[in-house]
């Protein structure tokens, strides 16, 4: 299964991206912002960093390039999204997932390994992992307060599209410990911490974070 | 020249920590009159012709805010 991984200006876990997909099993394929088109892709990461230095709104800039609406299109045609960090603002900002990450209620960045509960288990970046499972892997941000509307999150909620919560502490006075949530269809994920992070002993707090990048590929097995 | 000025504020419903320090400030300033701050966005944006409001309406709606979060203005001037 090709994997794509897209660097932005600015993109900084691109390059762990891509070593997380090759562990799980997976080509992964760079693609460059400037990139016409996806190519020969099944799947697409859109990692953490500060593309285009975050100028304006986070993740806003890149969520109005050419390839990024590219993705967008692909995405509402099926194709698994998975958006860390950066990724998950600029899928935010992109308009395929719901709500907005604002700066951190405490105004600072804020780096740690951090505790979830996988709610969803059933989405093509969750199945390998069991509903109601906890598992840590690092979060790092300064504007990853996940909000909506009220009525907005009531929604989300009632239609099960928050995969994974916080738990042990909400790093960030995201919503109703809100840290990832997903499309109507399963197929697009975003999350704030970083599973990329966690795929090695060596490096990574756990290997809880591969789970994310077997699961696509055990989908297009499945599939 | 047309310069069109537009100012991006968080939605009331969303919480605004900025405003809140800079609020915690004033008060440690003396400033006890001042009982709330929302911190915004100001663009100033130059325009060649006639503006077309429709057209800086929908910059202002799809790119300089978004939606999700924050309230925007638009206000015409001469610079």
């Amino acid at each position: 299964m090709r994997i794509g991984v897209v660097t932005f200006p600015g993109s900084l876990d691109d390059v762990d991206a891509a070593r997380a997909v090759r562990l799980a099993g997976g080509e992964a394929v760079p693609l460059w912002h400037a990139d016409d088109d996806l190519g020969a892709v099944d799947a697409v990461v859109l990692p953490g960093g500060f593309s285009y230095g975050d100028y304006l709104r986070a993740g806003a800039i890149a969520a109005r390039q050419p390839l990024v609406r590219a993705v967008v299109d692909r995405a509402r045609a099926g194709m698994p999204v998975l958006g860390i960090c950066n990724g998950f603002q600029v899928l935010c900002e992109a308009g395929l997932l719901p709500g907005a990450l604002t700066r951190n209620s405490h105004l600072h960045f804020r780096n740690r390994d951090q505790g979830l509960r996988v709610e969803r288990a059933d989405t093509a970046w969750t199945s390998s992992y069991a509903t109601g499972q906890t598992i840590v892997v690092p979060v790092k941000n300064g504007e990853g307060r996940y909000v909506g509307a009220d009525a907005d999150l009531d929604a989300l909620e009632g239609e099960g599209r928050v995969v994974v919560r916080y738990v042990g502490g909400n790093p960030n006075g995201s919503s109703r410990d809100i840290a990832g949530v997903t499309s109507a269809d399963g197929r697009v994920v975003g999350l704030m911490p970083h599973p990329e992070h966690a795929v090695e002993d060596l490096t990574g707090p756990s290997t809880d974070g591969l789970g994310f990048f077997t699961s696509v590929l055990q989908g297009a097995v499945s599939a | 020249m047309p310069r069109v000025v537009v100012d991006v504020v968080l939605k009331p419903e969303i919480s605004d920590p900025q405003g809140q320090a800079v609020l915690g400030a004033l008060g440690r300033l003396g400033h006890q009159g001042v009982t709330g701050v929302r911190q915004g966005k100001h663009f100033v944006l130059d325009v060649e012709g006639t503006p077309d409001e429709a057209e800086l309406r929908q910059i202002a709606e799809t790119l300089l805010a978004n939606p999700v979060i924050e309230d925007v203005e638009l206000h015409l001037t001469e610079s």
